[in-house]
């Protein structure tokens, strides 16, 4: 028999009282678990190359919340820009592709967000040197309802190539939508946001009943957006004009009035630049910023300054509070095996008499501690994971992360030796009692 | 020879800071394989005797040789460890430790010796004290007979050369008295272990050839009465 074993066989003589110790530990290392493997989402979300495009062009406002609402999806979008200014996007020298994404709505079922986007979408790298691969369907959005899913949208809503399924409007109304929308492909699961996304043809997206606004927004909008450009202002008015005078005749003769470019908008563009010259990222960039039309954000830079200034001190205020929750444990610890040592006076005399040295008692009394806390580690380690796996499909859904509950923080390979230190800490005083416990009094007791 | 006392003076110090003198022994030796008991009033220092030939306890003067070697010179961790693989110890109140169970607590007695720790000698044991059938009862299971029954085969576990049992029989039902202390002596003898055995019965202490009584005064002298039977 070792001390080990011989420390293992004196805490299940006491398992309850063990048993209390070592779970006050397990809920800190619990918990501790699942600050780790929620921040490990948040940051591997936030903080990898989010998005194989070097720009996203949006309305100007909140660069933060374009890049939330065009990339991952979980901020509503800050407006639209009208479609027209995607052609000019793409006249641009500069620019080599540029995609555009129209979103707000959500499914029925599983509230997945909507992104109207052209099969250039598809083609594109999604994360740099990340081609789209399929794991159903793969052919393109080719009818005006087909669309596209990404594989947590196919797993939770056990869709499949074909299946058909129906929309909300994103307003405050969350009115259903009339049309029903095809499965023609499943994505093969990527790691990001796409995943959870259904992907409609941008066409489709427009021919939803009540996603075209009234003419009379729709020429406010053009006015102010080109109020410094007459020229592209006068081409559009006369788009409008010639849009009323269908409407007018739709209504007397029943021919459908077609919607003019004019009438289109798109929520975000997203931008790649030439790759030979890095600078046009920057000078386009900066050529928008002079304008008052729209801008166009670096995807990088707003998560980084997120991540620095907010997100980052949450996490290290809730590992702080985790680690104090792990000490006070630990601290009970010490009190239950101080506590037990006046009632083990006798028991550790026993091994003395029977030739068990003093630092072998001291060794035993310090195993046990150490052990308590080792072991409180490996229940609370193996629950949290367990807790993150039954949590995550719902912390995917109501936060958009996504949440891998076995991914494993370097911060966990040092919780278990810290865990040790610590049982060898508070084992210490109780350990030092047994090493000077008076033999001939204990036993004469 | 296995154990020689001489000059052995034991004294504690009492609250108002006199000491009192518990031991005062001059010679007092132990053949190999002898068997002897020691009788004594309570508080007389038959307990204190038995830790200081154990070396639970430093005598003030004088060395306590036990198989050759004086327990006095020693440091402590070396008596610690001399002590479990020389002397076996029987308590009055049996002293099993009620984590382990019968067999784990002969093991305990080999494993502080730093030799090997022999499970089929610690089963050999436990079988000649008619307990190989409860090897893997705790002591709570055991009755109490058996308890002392597997304290006695834990004193041998090391094949020590001295067994020191302090009233082995007195928490023992009269049924079960005399069985104990014929299991120990004959196992002492088998073994060609020395036997010092503390008791105040007089019933227990007629059963030895060599009977010593400790007497009590202020300078405590052990006797040599050289009672025979």
């Amino acid at each position: 028999m070792n001390l080990l074993l011989i420390a293992w066989k004196n805490l299940l003589q006491r398992r309850l009282a063990s048993s209390l110790t070592a779970l006050s530990i397990g809920l800190g290392v619990m918990l501790m678990v699942l600050v780790l493997v929620i921040s490990g989402a948040v940051e591997t979300a936030f903080t990898q190359r989010s998005i194989g495009y070097d720009l996203i062009v949006g309305p100007k406002g909140s660069d933060l919340q374009l890049v939330l609402s065009a990339v991952y999806r979980i901020q509503p979008p800050i407006e639209n820009l009208p479609a027209m200014y995607l052609d000019e996007l793409r006249n641009d020298r500069r620019v080599v592709t540029a995609v555009p994404l129209a979103f707000g709505d959500v499914t029925e079922d599983g509230s997945f967000p909507i992104v109207g986007t052209t099969d250039e979408y598809f083609e594109n790298e999604y994360l740099p040197g990340q081609k789209f691969s399929f794991q159903s369907g793969g052919q393109r959005m080719v009818q005006l309802f087909d669309a596209i899913i990404g594989a947590d949208v196919a797993r939770q809503n056990g869709w499949n190539k074909d299946d058909r399924f129906s929309i909300l409007h994103g307003g405050a109304e969350g009115s259903k939508h009339d049309e029903k929308f095809t499965v023609v492909a499943v994505l093969a699961p990527t790691g990001t946001a796409n995943d959870r996304t259904v992907f409609l043809n941008l066409d489709g997206f427009y021919a939803i009943d009540g996603h075209e606004k009234p003419v009379e927004e729709i020429e406010k909008r053009l006015r102010d957006f080109y109020a410094a450009d007459a020229d592209r202002l006068q081409q559009a008015l006369t788009e409008l004009d010639d849009y009323r005078r269908q409407l007018d005749a739709q209504e007397q003769t029943g021919t459908p009035a077609v919607a003019p470019r004019a009438m289109q908008e798109v929520t975000a563009v997203l931008i790649r630049t030439r790759p030979e010259t890095p600078f046009d990222a920057i000078s386009f960039s900066a050529d928008l910023q002079k304008g008052f039309q729209a801008m166009a954000v670096n995807p990088i830079r707003p998560i980084q300054r997120l991540m620095t200034n907010v997100v980052g001190n949450v996490q290290k205020a809730l590992m702080v509070m985790t680690g104090l929750i792990i000490l006070v444990s630990g601290v009970s610890i010490f009190v239950s095996i101080y506590n037990s040592m006046s009632d083990r006076r006798r028991e550790i005399a026993i091994m003395r008499s029977l030739g068990a040295g003093r630092h072998h008692v001291f060794g035993i009394i310090l195993a046990e501690s150490a052990l308590l806390c080792t072991g409180g580690a490996c229940l609370g380690w193996l629950t949290g994971h367990a807790l993150a796996v039954i949590a995550s499909p719902w912390l995917i859904r109501r936060t958009g992360l996504l949440i891998s509950p076995w991914n494993i923080s370097p911060w966990e390979l040092t919780l278990f030796p810290a865990l040790a230190i610590l049982g060898i800490l508070v084992g210490f005083l109780p350990a030092l009692t047994a090493y000077r416990t008076n033999v001939a009094d204990a036993l004469s007791q | 020879m296995s154990l020689l006392l001489q000059h052995v003076r034991k004294s504690y110090r009492q609250p108002e800071g006199d000491l009192l003198p518990v031991l005062g022994i001059e010679h007092f030796e132990l053949a190999r394989g002898e068997q002897a008991v020691l009788l004594g009033s309570s508080g007389g220092g038959k307990t204190t005797l038995l830790n200081t030939i154990s070396g639970i306890l430093v005598p003030d003067s004088g060395s306590v040789i036990v198989d050759g070697r004086d327990l006095v010179s020693m440091p402590e961790v070396v008596r610690d460890r001399y002590r479990a693989s020389r002397i076996g110890i029987v308590f009055q109140t049996f002293n099993l430790l009620p984590a382990f169970t019968a067999l784990e607590n002969v093991l305990l007695g080999m494993t502080f010796s730093g030799r090997t720790v022999d499970q089929a000698f610690a089963r050999e044991l436990l079988e000649r004290v008619g307990l190989g059938h409860r090897l893997h009862h705790r002591p709570s299971r055991l009755s109490v007979g058996e308890q002392q029954r597997v304290a006695v085969a834990r004193s041998l576990a090391n094949r020590p050369v001295l067994l020191l049992a302090d009233e082995p029989t007195a928490n023992i039902d009269p049924a079960n008295q005399d069985l104990i202390l014929r299991l120990i002596r004959d196992t002492c003898r088998d073994h060609q272990v020395s036997l010092l055995m503390v008791t105040h019965s007089m019933e227990a202490a007629e059963q030895f050839d060599r009977i010593e009584r400790l007497h009590e005064f202020n300078h405590p002298e052990l006797c040599h009465t050289g009672a025979a039977r």
